[in-house]
């Protein structure tokens, strides 16, 4: 799995410093044409935008699983994704930054199956783990970011 | 100077709204309808609401680092989810300096909610100089 081109872009994050509640200056260089704006710590998280493959992104002319008509498009049973789709739930995550991230940087990712364990959980039945690892690199090859996500599967819905 | 024990704490909001969850979709990219879609969590995935997503937690807490040591200082940043943040939640994050080696220095950080359940337990290095 691989994001040929994530383009770190100056009103993007304008829009990803908003949605955190962020209102320091270092980030709004869009409005004003400031250079090389400053990435907040999670914003690699937003390659997704350039995944053509990202699954939790409704795409045109396919069916979504959220609700329209009825209260899902799918069966519920199709329901994934890292972050608390279905049974799925995103666990952990840790960023390693080689140096800072800036607008006008564009990088490549690529991601890798990490470890697996399993634990056996209070309410949940039995945990199941996975490791996936993903490396921004930037146009010269350079390292950026290493993400590291951590993930835990359910054999049912945690109880609330 | 950075000293072990230093310690800062940032409300990071007083009510998390459903609005809020939707700003951050969009931003991110990450539109899974358990964070924007109450019939959907509801109904289909038997939630109480809809909530917010892990990433947009630590997104929020990662402000208590780059109030304090700045956007470029931030060497790693790990977090665990430990609870799920509802609309409504009240969050506060403390960050405490656990360690300092040169200009390096060890940050722990706990995000809390109104109940003062830990929701967000992160830790992160960062360069002070």
């Amino acid at each position: 799995m691989a994001t040929e081109r994530f383009p770190i872009e100056a009103g993007h994050i304008m829009m990803f410093a908003r949605a955190i509640g962020d209102a320091n200056p270092a980030y709004y260089g869009a409005l004003d044409g400031t250079a090389g704006v400053p990435a907040p710590p999670t914003f690699v998280t937003a390659s997704a935008q350039f995944d053509p493959d990202y699954p939790l992104r409704p795409k045109p002319g396919q069916p979504w699983f959220g609700s329209g008509r009825e209260a899902t498009g799918r069966g519920a049973s199709t329901v994934g994704g890292g972050d608390g789709g279905g049974t799925g739930l995103h666990a952990e995550q840790h960023y390693t930054y080689h140096r800072p991230l800036r607008a006008g940087d564009v990088l490549t990712t690529s991601s890798r199956t990490g470890e697996g364990w399993e634990k056996q959980g209070r309410r949940g039945g039995r945990l199941i783990f996975s490791e996936f690892i993903t490396e921004f690199r930037d146009a010269a090859g350079e390292l950026v970011v290493t993400a590291r996500t951590v993930g835990v599967r359910t054999e049912k819905v945690i109880e609330q | 100077m950075t000293a072990v024990g230093d310690t800062k704490e940032l409300v990071l909001t007083e009510d998390v709204t459903r609005t809020q969850l939707v700003q951050y979709s969009g931003a991110s990219g990450d539109y899974n309808p358990l964070h924007s879609d109450e019939r959907f969590a509801t109904e289909v995935a038997g939630y109480p609401s809809i909530f917010a997503h892990g990433m947009l937690t630590m997104g929020m807490t990662g402000r208590v680092l780059t109030d304090w040591f700045g956007p470029e200082a931030v060497l790693t940043y790990g977090a665990r989810f430990v609870s799920q943040v509802w609309p409504g939640d009240r969050l506060v994050a403390t960050a405490t300096v656990t360690g300092v080696d040169g200009d390096v220095a060890e940050v722990t950080i706990a995000t809390r909610n109104q109940a003062g359940d830990v929701v967000l337990s992160a830790t992160a290095t960062v360069r002070t100089a």
